[in-house]
């Protein structure tokens, strides 16, 4: 056949999410439900290379898991004498409903969204389970991802579904206020994700296109099955960012900021669906970080050069980005912008004030080098460019960051 | 007067095997109910089931796990009866002492699951 295995990874995690989902509808038991989709994939891995891809994997992977899932909550329920698992085995027979219309059941997909990203679980608890059960990613690929041991994640993800089956956590969407209120840690499991993609570490190349996809697909669902105005942000958000992905990494793997990217190699129609989505997010609620967000990413891909950027529209939202999000972040971002418009003396000055509450974090001195570049400080810049790389871990940012250093080498002699 | 007796262990510490456990918990339970000083009392899902709130400036905060802080004293309970988590931490909340301090929230036991 001609499907390489490596396709079929990808299908597998495709459809993780949404089987399980479907499966969640027989029993409360993530780990039970879990364990029957990955038996229809051993399944699927030695029956598919015989028969080729059914016309519909996903249909035919949640057959074999739910048969699965039929046995194992058969094997319990002798175990246990359980009236209740007897009487879930029995309904089991009564489904008619054929596979591809019972696996795509939006509700219970948004309630294992909720589930898994309920606020009574610690954030990088919410991510790990987020990656598991919805994206299908694999323990060791969360591990890897977090610098962690599988069994620490493992241990994580175990704890986390006790914490789901014990600690009377409802398995449903909230409605109303509670749904607004509950909102706010299911966006913020996917920028996690999103910027997980981003987020330095050793050895690897910048950009990690996976969580990326991930992070956009998740927001896809989402916004699918719950067109909210907050989720409608972060989609643009994610599709603007990821529009100019292409663009920051060369093909030598080095980075590339973005007044140094070549736009032509921006994604358009990535642009197009953003900006689409953001405009009808905007009229439809109250402004959000997400859409702030969102809103200066559309200005930059909306200027065909550099140069022509609306540095003052982009100003004046982080400045509402402040009010609603009071980061010392958030100023250092509006201080770089306040130097591309030509006033470097001032960010510069507004930098000196965010020296203390910023004083680890990287992004501060790589800002604050450039500026002191432009305004002739070059030993400040020198100092402030060690400073970025000692605390960045990613080799492609200290690549870049060195060459940056480099430049001032004839200014300070 | 009633007095409330806080029952404090590392857990799965046991020194016995839990039907020793549970029997000797049932023979105290009905020695101080003959005695009319039992006025009711539970035991607790573990505390990796546990879930703190603190209300500040009007929002309420969550943290995954128990309440940690050795300097605060615990000051008195409630029982509550809620549908799910939520609606638990939703009464949590309106708890006055939120305000300054912390109430955590834990399921009473179900032996049956």
């Amino acid at each position: 056949m001609s499907e390489a295995p490596h396709d079929w990874a990808l299908i597998f995690r495709a459809q993780f999410g949404s089987i399980l989902a479907a499966l969640m509808m027989h029993t409360r038991d993530i780990s039970l439900a879990e364990d029957a989709i990955q038996e229809s994939f051993l399944q699927a891995a030695e029956r598919w290379p015989v028969s080729g891809l059914p016309d519909n994997p996903g249909a035919w992977l949640f057959t074999v898991a739910k048969r699965r899932l039929f046995d194992l909550l058969r094997k319990s329920a002798v175990r246990h004498r359980s009236e209740n698992n007897e009487a879930i085995y029995t309904s089991l027979h009564d489904q008619n409903l054929c596979p591809e219309e019972e696996y795509a059941i939006p509700e219970e997909r948004l309630r294992l969204i909720f589930t898994c990203c309920h606020p009574a679980l610690s954030e990088n608890v919410r991510v790990a389970l987020t990656l598991k059960t919805l994206c299908g990613l694999s323990i060791k690929e969360i591990a890897r991802a977090f610098f962690s041991s599988s069994a620490a994640i493992e241990q994580r993800l175990t704890r986390a579904k006790q914490k789901i089956r014990k600690a009377g956590i409802a398995y449903e969407v909230p409605e109303g206020d509670a749904l607004v209120a509950r909102l706010p840690s299911v966006l913020s499991v996917i920028y996690l994700i999103y910027n997980e993609s981003y987020s330095a570490y050793e050895g690897q190349a910048l950009t990690r296109d996976d969580f990326a996809l991930e992070a956009i697909r998740l927001a896809r669902v989402l916004y699918h099955l719950l067109p909210h105005s907050q989720v409608g942000g972060l989609l643009a958000l994610l599709l603007l960012h990821d529009s100019r992905r292409c663009a920051r990494v060369s093909s030598r793997q080095s980075f590339i900021p973005l007044q140094a990217q070549d736009r032509s190699l921006w994604d358009q129609a990535l642009i197009l669906e953003g900006g689409e989505i953001l405009n009808r997010a905007i009229a439809e609620g109250a402004p959000d970080p997400y859409k702030i967000q969102a809103a200066i990413s559309a200005l930059h891909c909306e200027a065909v050069t550099w140069e022509e950027t609306h540095w003052a529209q982009i100003e004046l939202l982080y400045t509402s980005l402040y009010k609603l999000e009071p980061s010392p972040v958030v100023l250092l971002n509006q201080a770089v912008v306040v130097a591309n418009s030509g006033r470097a003396a001032l960010a510069f000055e507004r930098l000196q004030g965010l020296a203390g509450p910023l004083e680890r974090y990287q992004p501060f001195y790589a800002a604050r080098a450039d500026i002191a570049h432009t305004l002739g400080l070059y030993s400040q810049a020198s100092s402030d460019y060690l400073r970025a790389i000692k605390l960045t871990k990613n080799s492609v940012e200290i690549t870049y960051l060195e060459s940056q250093r480099a430049k001032l080498e004839s200014f300070l002699t | 007067m009633q007095f409330l007796a806080l029952i404090y262990s590392v857990e799965n510490s046991d020194d016995v095997d839990m039907p020793t456990l549970m029997a000797q918990y049932e023979a105290f339970s009905e020695e101080a109910g003959a005695a009319g000083v039992l006025a009711g009392g539970n035991a607790l899902e573990p505390v990796s089931t546990a879930t703190s709130i603190k209300v500040r400036n009007g929002s309420s905060n969550y943290t995954d796990g128990p309440f940690a802080e050795t300097k605060e004293q615990l000051g008195g309970y409630y029982m509550l009866e809620c549908a799910n988590l939520d609606e638990a931490l939703t009464w949590a909340s309106k708890i006055p002492t939120a305000r300054y301090g912390t109430i955590e929230v834990r399921p009473v036991m179900d032996f049956e699951d």
